[in-house]
């Protein structure tokens, strides 16, 4: 195993982890300030990637595309809140599971019906489809570098927003009482609206992003979903910090695991074993990852709550 | 609100209890089609289902002079959902014969229910080799082929090339397992890595970062539906498409081609058939499906076709009737039909005994790419299991 | 309350006749699509002790529909058909899966007791899936279905429909009774203000983790009821959004209720059946259906019924 092979490993796993911040980070703030469980966003994040598939081909332009998915998608986002998720606050967790849940078969359904159950032609522009050499002797997919930018842009932008705004303010204030924002006259259905719409932008900026290097089809968000809700639930329920390093850690554990488990596992043990054993224990440990920083803090790495 | 919505609800769940005997008893030939229409897999349901009723439309609804009914079944991609509606067509809609199953899970846990009902089936995807092997059974015929038979060919190919470090690339569950062991059964060559991916995988960056380091000189993999998209377009994005030649079985099909388009191009695939095969029936059924459907059909398609083709010709032999099953098993092993594939012969296990050709994505057709047969790998190829079946015919 | 009960006994009567009425009918397929949601109700019913009662939100229970249904059909792989040692060993088996998984789980709460529980299923589905010598995820068959020793014969559907029935109101009456004891008492005090009960005496985690071992056992048999119903088994009997399914029935049917379990099995499953035959579309309708039984039906499906969906 050579220093260059394991730099790239290392890349991907921040790649991946970051595609797993931007839709944790949505997730965990609406889980967090409203303490609404929502399965639905992986739906958003299908929307995401289907609305702007769909106005890249309309417009022709990449940029205007992206530009109109997203914008697409917060409005789908605050829409379903208005409409189906506003009086679900109050009510159990489990409720809005299985409300959330009602949607995503809905939402899964008309996708299906609009665009058909076939996986979506994607492509990038061109001028996305090089390599860059980010040290001597080791390419990298240009797009997966942009990737990797956007995402910890929008983590500067949110930690900006979140630690240095009135919005932000309010967002932390309502993480950690909310009852106690809305007695101080705080307009807490809008800010609700808002933040969910944020939550579904962010979902649809990663559905976007996936777009085209994953497979574009009715279903997509159900995939990724449980590995967001293990980030969350590592990184700590509320918080954009723990939502970043949750989701990198998740990102660079899942995949160096897939790429030297097997092999290392054959220093220790038989290698018919390793086969065997590797790609099984490389499919749970984010699994057993979560179990471990749960034995060892329960609330998670950066809980927004205290005490 | 209360009382009336459980009386709406009572009311309506006797009212289906008693419109199904409404069904009249007429003349007519009813086949149960079971296949996945919902969820990610509903694409290949699609083809089956439409080409099921194409087939429908060249016999004029009618198979021996008698009305033909069709009726579909949505398993879910579950085996006991499978079951459930296998038991729904043999006892509420009383099916004369079933037919269809893409995953074998499914036609394992099916294929008892129908031959325990005495009815037959005539499985048009799934080729589970415990069905061509063991538990092969008068009852059960299919028009597909068993699982290895594919990989097979792939692997025979590249022993024949002489390829050697090859890397290969599957899922790691039970059909991904079944084809590396295909694979390996013709190739003798030497294989630099195997490896078993997490099942439902979306980002194979890992894997092809690995793959490139080890510099094989080809590539064998195994990634079915929505997987396959995802980790050929990520090969394709990789750069190595025109460095590794991609070999693969039930990667790039008619199902995974429209979403690849042109980072399909120069995959090497195997098959039995492809929409340019030179047989008149097969040319007959993709030009119509064409037409019809305005897309091109892939081999779950093609099966189901003749699937019902080979229903048809046994109605025919046994004069519009389908209720003798030993006759129908009689007229099944005849096949006396013009199958997509050209000449049909029955193995003894009641899988066909056929040829087996390199396929290639290029560009051209109505969609901009296509897959073209290259060359024959396969010449009346037999599955490798049929000696483990003890039927005598 | 009367109204209420007289209402359930209907039901019961109705579900007790059925094989008749549908044989009268002609339509048999009923008795086995009855049988299925029965089964499933079961499992409902044992999620219901720790979920609807208990406050122990378990997504990994299909966990114990797999243990339950391997146990029965391991046990028929290697020749043994007793369906008393399968059943036992179907359920000790859930039990100490149960038991594992609880010891480690119970101690945490909320959104990190649903995400463990979810992850051991997990880990146990993908096990199966890589285990070749079972079938992976092919699965395998059930070469004969239990056999009790002449008692009852499962390979008939109207016997096995019975047997299912009494199983069920069994179950449900066990639930009943374990949640109405002293024990019952504790676990229910424990979900609605834990500091409380802690502040009485009552540490709640050996009771919590009794009440799960309990509720996985009797998942374990509704696991090995449905190898037999369905002579198959396969990893996808522990899928996560089997698990899911599951606990929509118990949300839909009405959370700590009696009969809300059942009535949000016989609900899901009967529902989707029909609107399956109607549309291949199915999932826009049922999804929309959910949504509104959630903003409507507050207190789940139990709601409705006369005396509301309180606790008995």
């Amino acid at each position: 195993m050579n220093l260059i092979l394991v730099f790239e490993q290392l890349l991907n796993g921040v790649q991946f982890g970051v595609m797993l911040f931007l839709m944790a980070a949505g997730l965990t703030l609406v889980f967090g300030i409203m303490n609404l469980v929502n399965l639905a966003h992986g739906s958003l994040y299908m929307v995401g990637a289907y609305l702007t598939v769909a106005a890249v081909q309309w417009t022709g332009s990449y940029p205007l595309g992206v530009l109109l998915g997203l914008l697409g998608t917060l409005v789908v986002g605050m829409l379903v809140e208005v409409v189906a998720l506003r009086t679900l606050y109050e009510r159990d967790h489990l409720d809005q599971v299985l409300a959330t849940f009602g949607l995503i078969l809905f939402f899964n359904e008309l996708i299906a019906i609009v665009w058909g159950r076939a996986a979506l032609y994607t492509s990038l522009p061109s001028y996305l489809q090089g390599f860059i050499e980010i040290i001597p002797g080791s390419i990298y997919p240009v797009y997966r570098a942009l990737v990797i930018g956007v995402g910890l842009l929008v983590g500067a932008v949110l930690w900006y927003v979140v630690a240095k705004t009135r919005l932000g303010m309010l967002i932390r204030a309502g993480a950690s009482n909310r009852t106690m924002v809305a007695a101080l006259g705080v307009n807490i259905r809008l800010l609700y609206t808002v933040v969910f719409g944020f939550g579904a932008a962010l979902a649809g900026l990663a559905g976007l992003m996936a777009g085209p290097i994953y497979a574009v089809q009715p279903g997509m968000g159900e995939l990724i979903l449980i590995q967001v809700f293990v980030v969350i639930v590592i990184g700590g329920i509320g918080s954009i910090r723990g939502a970043l390093v949750g989701a990198l850690i998740v990102g660079m554990v899942d995949t160096l695991g897939r790429a030297f488990l097997k092999p290392l596992l054959g220093h220790v043990i038989s290698p018919p074993a390793a086969d065997a054993a590797g790609p099984a224990l490389a499919s749970i440990l984010i699994y057993l990852l979560m179990a471990l920083v749960l034995a060892a803090r329960p609330e998670g790495l950066f809980p927004a709550k205290s005490g | 609100m209360r009382t009336p919505a459980r009386i709406l609800a009572a009311v309506f769940a006797a009212a289906s209890l008693l419109i199904a005997p409404l069904a009249a008893a007429q003349q007519k030939i009813k086949i149960g089609f079971i296949t996945t229409l919902t969820g990610p897999a509903g694409i290949i349901g699609k083809h089956m289902k439409d080409s099921v009723e194409l087939a429908l439309d060249h016999l004029g609804n009618k198979m021996g002079g008698v009305p033909v009914e069709v009726i579909f079944g949505d398993d879910q991609f579950k085996p006991d959902v499978g079951v459930q509606v296998a038991e729904e067509m043999l006892k509420k809609h009383q099916v004369d014969i079933v037919s269809g199953v893409i995953w074998s899970n499914v036609m394992l846990a099916v294929v008892p229910v129908v031959t325990g009902a005495g009815k037959v089936m005539v499985g048009t995807n799934a080729g589970a080799s415990p069905l061509a092997g063991k538990l092969c059974h008068p009852q059960f015929f299919s028009t597909s082929w068993n699982n290895d038979q594919t990989p097979e060919a792939m692997g025979k190919f590249l022993q024949d090339q002489g390829v050697n470090d090859i890397y290969v690339m599957a899922p790691n569950y039970q059909a991904g397992k079944d084809m590396v062991a295909g694979f390996k059964r013709y190739y003798k060559g030497r294989i630099v890595e195997e490896v078993f991916t997490t099942m439902g995988q979306q980002d194979y960056q890992a894997e092809i970062t690995q793959l490139r380091a080890r510099s094989p000189k080809a590539a064998f993999v195994f990634y079915p539906g929505g997987m396959g998209v995802q980790f050929v377009r990520q090969y394709f994005q990789a750069g190595l498409r025109d460095r590794i030649p991609l070999y693969s079985v039930f990667t790039v099909d008619e199902t995974t081609l429209p979403a690849l388009k042109e980072a399909a191009l120069g995959q090497y695939e195997a098959k039995f058939w492809s929409p340019d095969l030179e047989v008149p029936a097969s040319k007959r059924y993709v030009a119509d499906f064409r037409k019809k459907y305005g897309y091109t059909p892939a081999f779950y398609g093609a099966q189901s076709y003749d699937g019902m083709m080979l229903i048809d010709s046994a109605v025919r032999i046994n004069k519009g009737s389908l209720a003798d099953t030993k006759a129908v098993v009689a007229a099944l092993r005849k096949a006396d039909y013009d199958s997509i594939r050209g000449p049909f012969k029955w193995n003894v296990n009641q899988f066909p005994i056929q040829d087996f050709f390199l396929l290639r994505a290029e560009k051209g057709g109505p969609d901009g790419v296509q897959m073209k047969i290259q060359k024959k790998v396969f010449d009346d190829h037999k599955d490798s299991y049929y000696q483990d079946c003890k039927m005598a015919w | 309350m009367r109204a209420r009960t007289l209402i359930l006994a209907a039901c019961v009567l109705l579900l007790a006749a059925m094989p008749a009425l549908a044989t009268l009918l002609g339509q048999p397929f009923y008795i086995d699509l009855l049988r299925r949601v029965m089964i499933f109700a079961i499992a409902a019913a044992s999620l219901n002790l720790i979920l609807g009662y208990g406050g122990l939100v378990s997504f990994g229970h299909a966990a114990y529909l797999g243990v339950g249904g391997y146990a029965v059909g391991i046990l028929a792989f290697y020749g043994v058909h007793n369906g008393w040692l399968q059943w036992a060993v179907a359920i000790v088996a859930s039990a100490l899966v149960a038991l594992a998984i609880g010891a480690v789980s119970v101690r945490t709460r909320g959104i990190h007791f649903i995400m463990i529980t979810l992850a051991f299923t997990q880990m146990l589905y993908y096990l199966g899936v890589s285990v070749e010598e079972f079938g992976g995820d092919d699965g395998m068959r059930l070469k004969a279905k239990s056999r009790f020793s002449g008692l009852i014969d499962l390979d008939d559907p109207v016997a096995f429909y019975y047997l299912v029935l009494v199983l069920l109101l069994a179950v449900i009456y066990l639930v009943h009774r374990l949640v109405n004891s002293r024990f019952g008492m504790v676990l229910r005090a424990a979900k609605s203000n834990e500091a409380r009960s802690r502040a009485i005496g009552f540490s709640p985690y050996p009771y919590q983790l009794t009440a799960f071992v309990i509720s996985g056992a009797l998942c374990g048999l509704a696991g090995a009821l449905l190898a037999n119903h369905t002579a198959y088994i396969t990893p996808a009997f522990m899928e996560w959004t089997r698990s899911g399914e599951i606990m929509f029935m118990v949300i839909l049917g009405g959370m700590g209720t009696v009969p809300g379990p059942a009535l949000g099995a016989f609900a899901l499953l009967i529902v989707e059946d029909l609107l399956a035959g109607w549309t291949q579309h199915w999932q826009i309708v049922l999804g929309p259906l959910l949504v509104l039984s959630v903003l409507f039906f507050r207190r789940g499906l139990a709601g409705l019924l006369p005396g509301g969906g309180r606790n008995g």
